[in-house]
């Protein structure tokens, strides 16, 4: 079991209802976000191109807050998804220097949060928040160790990048472009 | 054909626009942590070289320094968590992977050590104090007993304290301004340096004080040299890291950077002291002090310019 999302950049519209789902879903505090969006303009006048994604926590095969947790608090559990302990957290900051997305925040409380994936919602045989919510559609996820899964099928015949590879984390967020 | 890149979204006001999650308390715990190192390692090398009476400031006055500057240290790393309350799981797992674990566990074994040190030298320091309780006085006499032995544990553990100080920043690849392997022996040669400066700025003899200047010198040299290594290694490097040196050279921090760090904090007192050991008449106060004062912006510019810096995608 390795978890996966597949983020179609062509099909995104930026409408953000995905960080919306999100902070409703998880309970984010004001001013924070576990997703967001980001346009990307690029190319020459007249040939320009516009991409829109929307990224996380891209729990990393290789994740380096997990490696510069003092405490144990960060970890990654089965399916490779990452999660933060809350009551072993004590809040030193090395896992959001460590993380080269700048995925994780400091919450109100003290304790350092992030995307989960939906962990809980996962247990229950749903799918996370912001991936059920999508109006169109581009967001995917599933089961990479599973040749069959709509995730492997859309990396096998689409072309596709993940962010920041050469930082050496091996993110398990992708990107059809 | 000039390529047009515009990337936008993230502005998210707790979060970004830049990363802040370290801020002072850090800075001077790197600071004291790397004075405490070098005095530490001096106290421990003059000791088991048997010259504890020739430089009596190394071994016992700036050594009341180090319990002192480990606990503030210790003070403002605890503050700058912002789950304080939680910090005793630190102590409650080992994780090698994590420069930020074994720099605990570093911490908790050589802040005591070096408070029974100066205890060991309480009768001498405070010669018209008398220790109250017979088991105080056994125990300090104990410690005076075994401290060749305290001294050959320190050696290991001061030089890992040092260069600690500057791994704890190298460790973190997502910022590209620290992420180099330099900054361990830096930030190590840099604290012996600020240590070597407080004994210069303590000690009574001229003897100490010419020893520690001599001492000191070679130190600014070696560091002059690191830090020339590592702006020529960021520049071998990829954009971010160019980027990260671009803060440095004519960016935000040149001043901070090239006049408090190298000129004022380097370069000047490094020619005072050779102008004080080639026989000319200079207070060896001032380069101490530019030397202090150097070695804490140092790492104030450090902390706060590597923050800055990250991975373009
Ligand atoms: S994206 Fe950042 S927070 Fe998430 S697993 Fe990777 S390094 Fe850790
Ligand atoms: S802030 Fe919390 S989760 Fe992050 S490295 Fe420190 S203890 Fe671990």
């Amino acid at each position: 079991m390795r978890y996966a999302m597949v983020i179609d950049t062509l099909k995104c519209v930026g409408c953000s209802d995905c960080v919306v789902a999100c902070q409703t879903e998880n309970d984010v505090p004001i001013g924070y976000c576990r997703d967001w969006i980001t346009e990307t303009v690029s190319g020459t006048y007249p040939n320009i191109v516009l991409e829109l994604k929307s990224e996380r926590c891209n729990h990393c095969d290789n994740a380096p807050c997990v490696r510069c947790c003092p405490t144990g608090a960060s970890h990654i559990v089965d399916g490779g998804i990452v999660l933060v302990t809350h009551n072993e957290c004590i809040g030193c900051g090395a896992c959001i220097e460590s993380c080269p997305y700048d995925a994780r925040y400091q919450h109100p409380e003290g304790y350092v949060d992030k995307c989960t994936f939906c962990h809980h919602r996962l247990e229950k045989g749903q799918l996370p928040a912001c991936v059920s919510v999508c109006p169109t559609k581009c967001m995917y996820f599933g089961d990479l160790d599973n040749p069959n899964s709509e995730v492997s099928k859309l990396l096998k015949n689409r072309k596709w990048k993940t962010l920041a590879p050469e930082a050496g984390t091996k993110p398990n967020v992708y990107y059809l472009i | 054909m000039q390529e047009e890149l515009f990337t936008s979204g993230r502005n998210i006001p707790n979060i970004d626009p830049s990363l802040e999650v370290w801020h002072w308390p850090i800075a001077v715990y790197l600071f004291l942590g790397g004075l405490s190192a070098g005095l530490l390692l001096f106290a421990a090398i003059i000791t088991i070289l048997g010259k504890e009476k020739e430089y009596p400031t190394t071994v016992k006055y700036a050594s009341i320094i180090t319990p002192i500057a480990l606990s503030l240290g210790l003070l403002a790393l605890v503050y700058d968590l912002t789950h304080p309350l939680y910090t005793w799981q630190l102590y409650t797992t080992i994780r090698l992977e994590s420069p930020m674990s074994w720099g605990a566990w570093v911490l908790l074994v050589t802040t005591p050590l070096s408070y029974l040190w100066v205890f060991s030298y309480f009768s001498e320091i405070f010669p018209k104090r008398n220790l109250k309780f017979n088991v105080l006085k056994n125990f300090e006499k104990w410690l005076q007993k075994h401290r060749k032995n305290m001294a050959y544990i320190l050696v290991p553990l001061s030089i890992i304290l040092g260069v600690y100080t500057g791994i704890l920043l190298s460790a973190f690849n997502a910022r590209p301004l620290w992420n180099n392997a330099i900054l361990g022996p830096l930030f190590l040669i840099s604290g012996l340096s600020t240590g070597a400066a407080t004994i210069i700025l303590l000690s009574k003899t001229a003897k100490e004080k010419h020893l520690f200047s001599k001492i000191d010198l070679a130190l600014i040299i070696i560091e002059l040299g690191l830090i020339v290594h590592m702006i020529m290694g960021m520049y071998a490097g990829s954009q971010v890291q160019l980027d990260a040196m671009n803060l440095f050279i004519g960016g935000e921090f040149t001043l901070m950077f090239f006049g408090f760090v190298i000129i004022l904090g380097l370069i000047v007192p490094g020619i005072l002291e050779l102008l004080e050991i080639k026989g000319y008449k200079i207070p060896v106060a001032i380069p101490a002090i530019l030397i202090l004062i150097g070695g804490l912006i140092f790492r104030f510019v450090m902390v706060e310019a590597g923050q800055l810096t990250r991975y373009l995608y």
